[in-house]
Formats: C-alpha cells, sequence, structure tokens
C-alpha cells in the first residue's frame, strides 16, 4: 500500500506511513503491538515443548541426569555466550535507527548476523558429533553405551533435545533472513526517528530467540 | 419437548427395562448415575421451557406491526441479571456435587472385589483370571478370548459378532475388579447397563470395578477409537449366581491344568528363572543385588531421592522394563531394563508371580 | 453515529463498489481490501462445508441400516474422520471470524482496514495452502485417525495419509493465529474516533475475545501437531508408550487447544446473534456490558476445563474433579447471554424474516447444546455418556445447530450489505421450518441413541438403536436439502435479486451506513461516531 501515493487522496502522507493508517503513531503503535502478540504467540509454541521436556523428565528422572552428560556443555556455554552478545549488538543497531544513523545500523546487523552464523556453525559441529555416533531421536538412535547402562528411553531425552534445538535453530535461521532485510534497508538510508518500527520489531523477535535459548542451554545441557 | 416429557421420564416407555433414555440399570451404583441424570434432565427442561416459552410468546406478542413502530429504549435490569447469575450458580454446583459423590464411589474399588485381569488388542478382549487354589488344589491361571468358532459360523451377519466373542463372566451380587491395559492402541472398555466406561491404555494399567446384583447378560462395547473394527469390538458380560460361577471357574481351571498351557504366574516363574532375575533378587527376604520380592505388592516403596510409590502393577511393570526410571532406595541403578526383551505376555506373567509371593 | 453523509464516502466514480472497482480473478486472489478477502473465505469456507456435508450424507446412509453394508469400515472411518477435520479445521474455526468478522470489523468500526491488510491475505493464502494439504489427504487415500488424532494409533497403526492431514491441520493453524493477532490489533488501535470500547458493537467484541484464544491456544496445538508428525516419521517417542511415551499426554495437549477451539466458533455465532436480534427487533440490546464481559470470561474460562474430555481416560481422580468444577463455571456466561437475548425481545418490534428465523431457531437449538453439555460435565453421568452418540448429538447441536445457524442467519442479515441484493425472504421463511425440523429430526434421536449406549465411531451398530438412526438419516436428507434450497436462493438473488438500500432493516451500527455494497475505501475520511449501535433512538433522530 505503501506505493498509492497520498495525494489523490487529499492528505498527504510520508512513503513510509500506509495508507489505511490515520498517522505515523497509530502505525507505530499498532507494529509494536502487533509484533508483541506475535512472541506472545511464539512463546505459547515453544510453551509446548517445554511441556513436552517436563513430562518426560518427570517420567524419566534418572534417564535425564545420564544423558545429558552426552551434550557438550562446553559448545553450549560458548554458544550462549555467542547469543547474548548478538542480543547487544542488536539492541545497539536498534538505537542507531531511532536515531536515523543508518550505516551504524547496517553495522550493527552484520555484527549480530555474524553471531547467528557463529552460533548456527557451532550447533552443526554439535550436531555432526551426536549424528556421528548415533544420539538421535527416536528409532534412529544409535549409541550403544546408553542402550545397555540402567537407563531407559536415551532416545526420548535426544528427541526432546534436537526438537527443541531444532525448532530454536530454525527461528535463528528465519531471525538471520529477516536481519539481512532489515540490513538493506538500512543501506538504503530508510530509517529515522519516525520510522523505525521494523528494526526495533526485529530486535523483539531476536530478543525472544536468544531468551528461549537460555531457557534451553540449562534445561538440556546443565541438567542434575 | 415439554409435551413429550412425560414420554421421556423414568416411569413411562420402558424399553426392555429401561427408560427412554437409559437402558436397564444392572449395577449397584447404575441408579445413582440415573438419578443424577434425571436431576439435570429436570433442572434442564425447566430452565429450557421456560426459557423457549419466553422467546416464543415474546415473538408472537411483538411481532412486528407496522414499519413505524417504536420501541422502548431498555438497557438492562440490574436485579434480573443478577438473578440469572446467581440462581443457575447454585443448581450447576449441586449437579457437580452429586456427580463427584457418584463418580468417586465409582473410582474406589471395595476391598474384598475378585481381581479379573482385561486386555484390549485389536479387536477382541481377552479375561485373565488368577490362579486359585480350591479345595486344597493348586490351579493355574486361565484366561477366557477370541469368539467362538461355532457360533460364528451359525451367526452369518458379522456385526453379530457379539454373539459369539467370549464373554467376562462374574458372579453376582459381587463386587469385581477389572485391572486393564491394552497389548496395541487405546481401547475403552464399555458396559452401557453398569454405566461403566474408562479407557485401556498400553504400557499402564487402569481399573474399574462393579457389582452386578443379578443374573444376566450385558453388551460390553470398545468406545475408544481403535482402528478398522473398532465398531465390531464386542464382548459381554455373563452375570451368574455365585454357584454356577464357581462351577464355571473351577471348569476352566481344570481345563487350563490339562491344556499344560502355562500363563500367568506359572509363565512368571519360569521367566524369573530363566531371565536371570534370581540371580539378583531373593524371594524369601533378604536382599541381593537387588531388593527382595515377595509380600511386596501393595506395599510402599521408598525411592532414591526422597519420593515414594505404592507398588502396583504400573510401578512393577515399570521397574521390569525401565528400571532407571525409579531407583529403589539404597540401591545402585545396576538393573538391566528388559524394554524389548519381554513381550508383553510375559511381562505380566512376571507380575502375576510377583503379586504371587507371599 | 454519524449519518448518511457517509453513503459515498471513499473515493472512485459513482455507482461503483468493492465488488466491480478492478476486476479478474488476480484483482481478488492478491487484493488486500478486507472485504473481498472476507468475501473469499465465505466462498471456500462454504465450499468446504458443502464437502464435509457431503462426507456427512455418507455416514448418515451407511447407518441406515444396523450392518456395515454401503461402505466398508475402512472407508467408513475415513468418512468420519475427513468429515470432522474438514469441518472443525476447514470449516467451523474460520467460518465467521474470517468472512462475516474479516467483513464487518472495519466497517463497523469506521475504519479503512484491518491494522495489517497485507498480513490478512497472508492468513488466507496460507488457509489456501492448509486447505490443499487437506484435500491431497482426501484424495490420496484420506485418514481414518478420527478428527482427534490420538496417540498411539496415529502414530502407528493408522491407515492413510496422516502426515498429510497433520501438516494441513499445522498450517492452518498458523492462518488462524494471523487472523487473531491482526483482529486483536485493529480492535486496540484502529478505532474510529468515538467509538469507544464500549460503544462497539457485540459482534465486535465477540471477535476480540475470540481473537484472543486463537493466540493463545492455536500456538499450542501447532507445536502438538509438529511432535506427532516427528513421532510418526521418526518415532520421537513422545506420546507412543510402546516408545516410553505417554498417550495421555498427547490428549492433554490436543485438548487444551481443541477445547477453547470450542470458543473460537462458538463466540463468534454469539456476536451474530446480538447483533440480528437486536436489529430485528429494533430495540437496544438488554445487558450490553453483561454480554461483552461474558465474551471474555468465557475465553478466559475456556482455557482451563479442556480436562473434561478426559475424564475416563486414565488422568487422575483429582484432575477430573477439578475440570469437572471448572467447566460448570463455562455455563454462567453463557446462561447470561442466553437470558439477555431473549430478554431483548420484550416490547420489541420483532420482524419475521428469515435472519430474524434462524436466530430464534439458534437459541432453540444452542439452548439444547449447551443445556446437554452439562451432563457431560458432570462426572458420573459423562462416564456413562463419553463417546458415544450422545456427545455426537452434543456437539452437532453446538456446532452445526449453533455456530453454522449463526452463519446463516449472519447471512442472511448481512447479505444486502455484502452483495447488494435481496434474497428472496419468503422462500427463505419457508425452507426455514424445513431446516429447523430436518435439524433437529437428525440430531436429536442421536441424543437417544447415544444415552442408550450407542458407541460413536461405529461402522455398524446392534439393531436395538435401528430406530433412532433411521429418524436421524432421514432428518439429514431433509436438513441436507434446504441448506441445498438456501445456496440456490442466495445464489439467484445475487443476479437477479433486489437492488438492496443501503440500511434496509433501519440498524444503528456503523455498517450499515455506508453503500451496499461499500466502496471500495470505506471510511476514508474521518468518521465520528456519536451514538451506540443499538441506538435506535438517536439513530431515527439523526436520519430526520
Ligand atoms: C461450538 C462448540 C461447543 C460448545 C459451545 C460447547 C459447549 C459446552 N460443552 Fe461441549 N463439545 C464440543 C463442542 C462444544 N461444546 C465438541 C466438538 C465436543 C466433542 C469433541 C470430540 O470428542 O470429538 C464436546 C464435548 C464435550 C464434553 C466431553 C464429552 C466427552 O467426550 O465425554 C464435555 C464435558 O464436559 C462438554 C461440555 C460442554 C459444556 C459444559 C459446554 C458449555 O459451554 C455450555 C454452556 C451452555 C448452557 C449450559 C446453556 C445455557 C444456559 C442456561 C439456559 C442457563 C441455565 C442452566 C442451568 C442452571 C441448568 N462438551
Ligand atoms: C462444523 C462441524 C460439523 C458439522 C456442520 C457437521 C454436520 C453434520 N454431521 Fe458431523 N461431525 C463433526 C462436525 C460437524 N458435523 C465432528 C467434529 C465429528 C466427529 C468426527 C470424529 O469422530 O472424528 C462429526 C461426526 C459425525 C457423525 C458421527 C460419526 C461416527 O461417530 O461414526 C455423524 C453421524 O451421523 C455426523 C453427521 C452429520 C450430519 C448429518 C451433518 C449435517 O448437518 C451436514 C449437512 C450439510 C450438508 C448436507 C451440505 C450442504 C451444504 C451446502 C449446500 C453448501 C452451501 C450452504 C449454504 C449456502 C448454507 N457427524
Ligand atoms: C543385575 C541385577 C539384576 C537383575 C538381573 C534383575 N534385577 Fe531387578 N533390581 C535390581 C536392583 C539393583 C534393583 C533396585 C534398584 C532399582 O529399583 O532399580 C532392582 C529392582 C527391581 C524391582 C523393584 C523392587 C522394589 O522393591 O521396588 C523389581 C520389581 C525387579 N527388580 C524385578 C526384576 C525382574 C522381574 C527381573 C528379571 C526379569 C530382574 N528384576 C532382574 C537388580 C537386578
Ligand atoms: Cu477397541 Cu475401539
Ligand atoms: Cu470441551
Amino acid at each position: 500500500m505503501s506505493t498509492a501515493a497520498g495525494a489523490d487522496h487529499g492528505h498527504a502522507h510520508p512513503w513510509y506511513q500506509a495508507h489505511h493508517f490515520k498517522n505515523m503513531e497509530q502505525q507505530n503503535a499498532s507494529n509494536k503491538f502487533g509484533m508483541w502478540l506475535f512472541l506472545v504467540q511464539e512463546l505459547l509454541f515453544f510453551a509446548g515443548l517445554f511441556m513436552a521436556y517436563a513430562s518426560m523428565r518427570y517420567f524419566y528422572p534418572g534417564t535425564w541426569l545420564e544423558a545429558a552428560e552426552q551434550l557438550d556443555k562446553v559448545m553450549g556455554a560458548i554458544n550462549t555466550v555467542v547469543l547474548l552478545t548478538s542480543s547487544l549488538t542488536m539492541a545497539l543497531g536498534v538505537r542507531a535507527a531511532q536515531l536515523g544513523q543508518n550505516k551504524q545500523v547496517a553495522a550493527w546487523m552484520v555484527a549480530t548476523i555474524a553471531g547467528a552464523y557463529g552460533f548456527l556453525i557451532i550447533k552443526y559441529f554439535e550436531y555432526s558429533h551426536k549424528i556421528h555416533v548415533g544420539l538421535l531421536p527416536g528409532k534412529w538412535f544409535g549409541f550403544d553405551e546408553l542402550k545397555t547402562t540402567a537407563t531407559n528411553a536415551p532416545q526420548i531425552f535426544f528427541s526432546v533435545y534436537f526438537m527443541m534445538t531444532g525448532v530454536h535453530g530454525l527461528h535463528v535461521v528465519i531471525g538471520i533472513g529477516v536481519i539481512f532485510w532489515i540490513l538493506f534497508r538500512a543501506l538504503r538510508d530508510e530509517f529515522g526517528p519516525e520510522n523505525y518500527a521494523a528494526v526495533e520489531n526485529v530486535g523483539l523477535y531476536w530478543h525472544l530467540v536468544d531468551l528461549i535459548w537460555i531457557f534451553l542451554f540449562p534445561l538440556l545441557y546443565l541438567v542434575r | 419437548m415439554t409435551m413429550l416429557l412425560p414420554l421421556m421420564t423414568a416411569s413411562a416407555a420402558r424399553a426392555e427395562g429401561g427408560t427412554f433414555w437409559m437402558p436397564k440399570a444392572a449395577s449397584t451404583y447404575a441408579q445413582d448415575v440415573d438419578d443424577v441424570f434425571y436431576f439435570i434432565y429436570y433442572t434442564d427442561a425447566v430452565f429450557f421451557a421456560v426459557l423457549m416459552a419466553a422467546m416464543i410468546l415474546m415473538a408472537i406478542k411483538y411481532r412486528r406491526k407496522g414499519e413505524a413502530e417504536v420501541t422502548p429504549v431498555i438497557k438492562g435490569n440490574h436485579t434480573l441479571e443478577l438473578a440469572w447469575s446467581v440462581f443457575p450458580t447454585f443448581l450447576l454446583v449441586a449437579m457437580f456435587w452429586l456427580g463427584f459423590k457418584g463418580w468417586m464411589n465409582m473410582a474406589v474399588p471395595p476391598a474384598d472385589a475378585m481381581e479379573v485381569r482385561v486386555i484390549g488388542q485389536k479387536w477382541n478382549w481377552t479375561y485373565q483370571y488368577p490362579a486359585a487354589n480350591i479345595d486344597g488344589v493348586d490351579y493355574p491361571s486361565f484366561e477366557v478370548a477370541g469368539a467362538d468358532a461355532a457360533c460364528m459360523d451359525r451367526v452369518t451377519d458379522p456385526s453379530r459378532d457379539i454373539e459369539c466373542n467370549a464373554a467376562l463372566v462374574v458372579p453376582a451380587g459381587k463386587p469385581v475388579k477389572l485391572v486393564m491395559n491394552s497389548r496395541d492402541v487405546l481401547h475403552s472398555f464399555f458396559v452401557p447397563d453398569f454405566r461403566m466406561k474408562r479407557d485401556v491404555i498400553p504400557g499402564r494399567y487402569t481399573q474399574q470395578w462393579f457389582e452386578a446384583p443379578e443374573v444376566g447378560e450385558h453388551n460390553v462395547f470398545c468406545t475408544e477409537y481403535c482402528g478398522d473394527r473398532h465398531g465390531y469390538m464386542y464382548s459381554k458380560v455373563q452375570v451368574k449366581s455365585p454357584a454356577d460361577f464357581e462351577a464355571w471357574k473351577l471348569e476352566q481351571h481344570k481345563k487350563a491344568a490339562a491344556s499344560g498351557l502355562v500363563s500367568g504366574a506359572e509363565l512368571g516363574a519360569q521367566l524369573f528363572a530363566s531371565k536371570g532375575c534370581a540371580g539378583c533378587h531373593k524371594i524369601d527376604g533378604t536382599k541381593l543385588v537387588g531388593p527382595w520380592l515377595n509380600g511386596k505388592f501393595g506395599t510402599v516403596e521408598q525411592l532414591e531421592g526422597g519420593a515414594t510409590v505404592t507398588i502396583d502393577e504400573g510401578y512393577l511393570r515399570e521397574s521390569i522394563l525401565v528400571p532407571g526410571a525409579k531407583v529403589v532406595a539404597g540401591y545402585p541403578p545396576s538393573m538391566p531394563p528388559y524394554q524389548g526383551q519381554l513381550d508383553d505376555r510375559q511381562v505380566e506373567g512376571l507380575i502375576e508371580y510377583i503379586k504371587s509371593l507371599k | 453515529m454519524s449519518t448518511s453523509t457517509l453513503d459515498g464516502v471513499g473515493h472512485g466514480a459513482p455507482g461503483t463498489s468493492y465488488l466491480n472497482a478492478k476486476s479478474g480473478l488476480m484483482s481478488w486472489l492478491f487484493t488486500i481490501d478486507h472485504k473481498r478477502i472476507g468475501v473469499m473465505y465465505l466462498v471456500t469456507v462454504l465450499s468446504f462445508f458443502l464437502v464435509g456435508g457431503l462426507l456427512a450424507l455418507g455416514i448418515r446412509t451407511e447407518l441406515l441400516t444396523p450392518a456395515g453394508d454401503v461402505f466398508s469400515a475402512a472407508v467408513y472411518n475415513k468418512l468420519f474422520t475427513l468429515h470432522g477435520a474438514i469441518m472443525v479445521f476447514l470449516v467451523l474455526v474460520p467460518a465467521i471470524p474470517a468472512t462475516l468478522g474479516n467483513f464487518l470489523l472495519p466497517l463497523q468500526l469506521g475504519t479503512i482496514d484491518v491494522a495489517f491488510p497485507k498480513l490478512n491475505l497472508l492468513s488466507f493464502h496460507i488457509y489456501l495452502l492448509g486447505a490443499f494439504f487437506l484435500v491431497f489427504t482426501l484424495v490420496t487415500g484420506g485418514v481414518d485417525t478420527g478428527w482427534t488424532f490420538y496417540t498411539p494409533y496415529s502414530s502407528t497403526s493408522a491407515d492413510g495419509n496422516v502426515v498429510a492431514a497433520l501438516t494441513g491441520a499445522f498450517i492452518l493453524g498458523f492462518s488462524s493465529i494471523l487472523t487473531g493477532l491482526n483482529f486483536i490489533v485493529t480492535v486496540h488501535k484502529m478505532r474510529a474516533p468515538g467509538v469507544t470500547w464500549l460503544r462497539m458493537p457485540l459482534f465486535v467484541w465477540a471477535i476480540y475475545a475470540t481473537s484472543v484464544i486463537q493466540v493463545l491456544a492455536t500456538p499450542v496445538i501447532a507445536i502438538t501437531l509438529f511432535l506427532l508428525i516427528f513421532e510418526k516419521i521418526v518415532g520421537i517417542g513422545i506420546f507412543d508408550p510402546a516408545l516410553g511415551g505417554d498417550p495421555v499426554l498427547f490428549q492433554h495437549f490436543f485438548w487444551f487447544y481443541s477445547h477453547p477451539v470450542v470458543y473460537v466458533m462458538v463466540l463468534p455465532a454469539f456476536g451474530v446473534m446480538s447483533e440480528t436480534i437486536t436489529v430485528h427487533s429494533r430495540k437496544h440490546i438488554f445487558g450490553y456490558t453483561a454480554i461483552a464481559a461474558s465474551s471474555i470470561a468465557i475465553a478466559a474460562v475456556g482455557f482451563i476445563i479442556w480436562g473434561h474430555h478426559m475424564f475416563v481416560s486414565g488422568q487422575s481422580e483429582l484432575s477430573g474433579t477439578v475440570f469437572s468444577l471448572l467447566t460448570f463455571a463455562v455455563a454462567i456466561p453463557t446462561a447470561i447471554k442466553l437470558c439477555s437475548w431473549i430478554a431483548t425481545l420484550y416490547r420489541g418490534s420483532i420482524q419475521w424474516n428469515s435472519p430474524m428465523l434462524y436466530s430464534l431457531g439458534f437459541l432453540w437449538i444452542f439452548a439444547i447444546g449447551g443445556l446437554t453439555g452439562l451432563f457431560l460435565a458432570t462426572l458420573s453421568t459423562d462416564v456413562h455418556f463419553h463417546d458415544t452418540y450422545f456427545v455426537v448429538a452434543h456437539f452437532h447441536y453446538v456446532m452445526m445447530g449453533g455456530v453454522l445457524f449463526a452463519l446463516i442467519a449472519g447471512m442472511h442479515h448481512w447479505w444486502p450489505k455484502i452483495t447488494g441484493r435481496m434474497f428472496n425472504d419468503k422462500i427463505g421463511r419457508i425452507n426455514w421450518v424445513l431446516a429447523f425440523v430436518g435439524y433437529n429430526l437428525t440430531f436429536f434421536p442421536q441424543f437417544v441413541a447415544g444415552s442408550q449406549g450407542m458407541p460413536r465411531r461405529y461402522h455398524q451398530y446392534l439393531p436395538e438403536f435401528q430406530m433412532w438412526n433411521q429418524l436421524s438419516t432421514l432428518g439429514s436428507y431433509l436438513f441436507g436439502l434446504s441448506l441445498f434450497i438456501i445456496l440456490a436462493y442466495l445464489l439467484h438473488s445475487i443476479f437477479k435479486g433486489v437492488k438492496a438500500p443501503s440500511n434496509p432493516w433501519g440498524a444503528a451500527s456503523l455498517e450499515w451506513q455506508t453503500k451496499s455494497p461499500p466502496v471500495e475505501h470505506n471510511f476514508e475520511a474521518d468518521v465520528i461516531c456519536t451514538y451506540g449501535p443499538y441506538d435506535y433512538d438517536a439513530h431515527r433522530a439523526a436520519q430526520s
């Protein structure tokens, strides 16, 4: 709608204001409110996974203790730091957008994307190690060491692990996509004091992705 | 509706000993359930009649007579609104309470109930009766299952499986407890005449109980969708007089003994030796690698980490298949899981065996 | 509200409306006009209603005789599964919010469009994608899990294309979430000046409450179906007892969404009632605040009563007790609504036309449906009724007789606004008798069959239930016929109907102050709303 020039309706508005909004205030408030609702929705989506985690851990407390040993705590911890840092660079990017400093927005977005890639690369190493030794979900599970101890259902732990980190990882990938979109728009010098809602919303999304990892890390890696 | 009411009530229109709404009441608690039903039913009927009468009468009385008609502005009436919020609340709480009371009664089996194991499997029911000592003779447990071939021959309509499938045989006037589980997917054991129903779940035991005061026959339906022949998963409950029941039971025990087919506890005893259980568990009240297993059933076990658990079928099954899940306090978690090494029948045998150890 | 000056507000040559402002298929499929999107939803939803209905007639035909003679058991199981899945996911969830809701929300709020028009279009496209998967399932062998997808049946032994069906339902969830999100923001941020919270039409309140449920509950079913897809493909073992999982956990997950979703279906229907009953009695609604608040109350309580579907499933006695008690709580706000609508009739000027007749029919049918819910909420009686035809009758009374009667009432009510044509009300009234009688004949006997013990999802049944089933089948044919007649005269009116005036019923709410059909960009200029949607006196004063 933004292409429809305001002029022929008699009331002019900036190009970044969509036609059906009366003013920027309304548009920004709507966008932000919409984003918060989206985040609530995301939280409930993950809540389902957390419930599955809780029930399975309740059924198999012993399994959880033993199987969690197989995860690489160091890599998990590094990844936590990487994501936290990228949240920081994201926040700085939002700040720059509010000030209309598009060059800096771009720079911070590049930094955030780098963090996101860093996270995925580390995750890739973790995953490939698990795939290699057979620490896999469900019927693909093939790690004999755990099979023969008193632990039962270790495959369920890894099912939960892969479902949770997989869905989270998917969110990181989507995050990279939208951050690239912000980067692109920053390079075209689009943001300014009135028009930064997109950056802010992507920022909120990214913080949520980060927040979820902050829960995943202790729940999966640091079981005791 | 209002006019049909007498027709639908308890006294009128008795169909085969039931009422218009309910089939005959053939368990001790069925009449309770029906009483609750009729309480709600009459409450509902009054509300429905009043509301609908008001609606219809007003629709007629205030039917529009001309386009220019002007209506009064009535935005609400607090007294009225309060009345129709509060008054129903009492009735609803009463419904809850009656239902709850009846339900607790249905949920808790009497201590002296005779136990029968019910096993659901696509698409029929199996009933296992425990081993018994009758007149000083030990008889093995036995099970009834499947359809009677001769009967099937006679009945050509497949929907009449119900006539030929093995029936659950119980004595009249004695409480019976069903301990149920499934070998594949979910099923549900429903006896309309008893107002009794409970899901039957794989890997877990559920129970329900009933007491049928009178001799008779009652339909059993599977009410949890379980695939192709869900609609054919019928059986019957045959309530016999106590004397007939004892005679029938003795006959079944004898047949089982004669056939030499081991089942239940005997199978369990064999497995206990052959699967290495005896290497770690003693049955004389002393400790080996693992805890002794005699006299354990029904007691409360202290677990590692402070929790406790009552030893029932579900716990035993889990302890055998997934010992790591709940570890007995004071023992190492060193029992191997038997998941995948024992089939359902074998696990059940072991459980029966452990239950029988005094 | 502001007056006749609103006619003609907007741009474009005189005589154009949103229907003919642009033409060509693409101008529809890629429109971001909420009215066109609403109409597209309406067409697709009704098409799927037709498909689901034909499957239902298949079910009824099989049940004409006790023996399983028309279809094989396998085919029958697929019939009711697809019937249930299509009716719930493709028809009933979007039935009112996405169709009438989309069309009316901005109009009733006096604004140009919903807050996110492009997102709105995206929701529709996602809906089509999800529908594609379900249709794909239908033509590639169906599914036979029941619409509830209970494990371990669905994850192990089910026959047919379970993964495609799950994927379809999963995708449809997102359409529903995005629509809900869009509407919440619209209600909060897009109201025209003067449309205060307490001056919003009750339909808007109902849609608002619905949207809250959609946003909060739908993600949970999404993740549940997602896990189930992986359970099926990889055997992740969370829901399958053979792998160490818990089938009852699946049921909790499933009903955590699928109970609230029944209020997603019925709240908008309540909203329609609040409009049609007041307009066709030309009388201020009785107890506005109570009705608005009860929508929110129903939405809230609806979240904590899911366990009433599982009284016999092996959940603990304590949970059963708590869920039963909480379930009764939902009856009170519903009672408030029902009583308020009936009180609205008092000293009204009641028009006996099709929209009103369907509304009164709704009250009758929904009352039966709701009151029978109480037998199911009661612990000891539910043990007997669970998974029998009593439950089937209960939910058809609330869903088909409730929600879809409301949709039909609403379609008649807003038909002049949507299409700009009047339908033939006389045929409508006569046909209503057929629909009402046919409906009750279809589903009332099922209560009796069910309480006598007939289980649901049975391909055949014992002869003692035969009479009830034959009445039901007969009823379903009559009822199906009446629906086809509705379709026929409504379609006829589009081509041959009399042109509709902008406010044929003399309603006071904002949507009726636009042209029929509205122009493309409704309420382009600011409107100022000065009186409430049910304020017929002020409206009459403003008109003269
Ligand atoms: C639109 C959909 C809809 C609606 C609105 C409802 C409304 C209600 N439902 Fe229903 N229900 C379904 C759709 C719906 N249901 C579906 C689809 C299923 C089955 C799913 C499946 O298994 O496939 C189901 C199943 C179902 C069950 C599970 C049954 C079982 O499987 O064992 C229960 C149990 O509590 C229940 C209860 C209720 C109650 C208490 C209400 C209440 O909201 C009703 C409240 C209304 C009233 C009570 C009437 C008005 C009030 C008065 C007139 C006031 C005075 C009244 C008195 C004091 C008596 N429903
Ligand atoms: C919205 C929900 C909805 C609707 C509308 C219906 C409508 C109907 N349903 Fe259905 N039904 C369900 C939801 C619904 N159902 C669900 C969820 C189940 C459970 C499935 C399961 O167990 O998994 C079920 C199960 C179910 C069963 C139980 C099957 C079993 O357990 O074995 C039966 C049996 O009679 C049945 C019958 C009918 C009939 C006769 C109609 C009739 O009312 C249909 C009439 C409709 C038509 C004949 C089509 C006409 C339409 C048009 C002409 C289109 C245009 C219309 C207009 C413009 C108005 N349904
Ligand atoms: C290697 C030794 C070992 C073998 C073989 C073994 N167990 Fe055990 N078992 C243990 C130990 C140790 C415990 C206590 C720790 C625990 O609960 O896991 C135990 C606990 C149990 C319990 C729970 C007892 C309680 O008091 O709660 C049961 C029941 C049981 N075993 C049954 C069996 C059966 C049946 C078999 C054979 C099929 C078997 N065990 C084989 C070592 C063994
Ligand atoms: Cu067994 Cu249905
Ligand atoms: Cu429910």
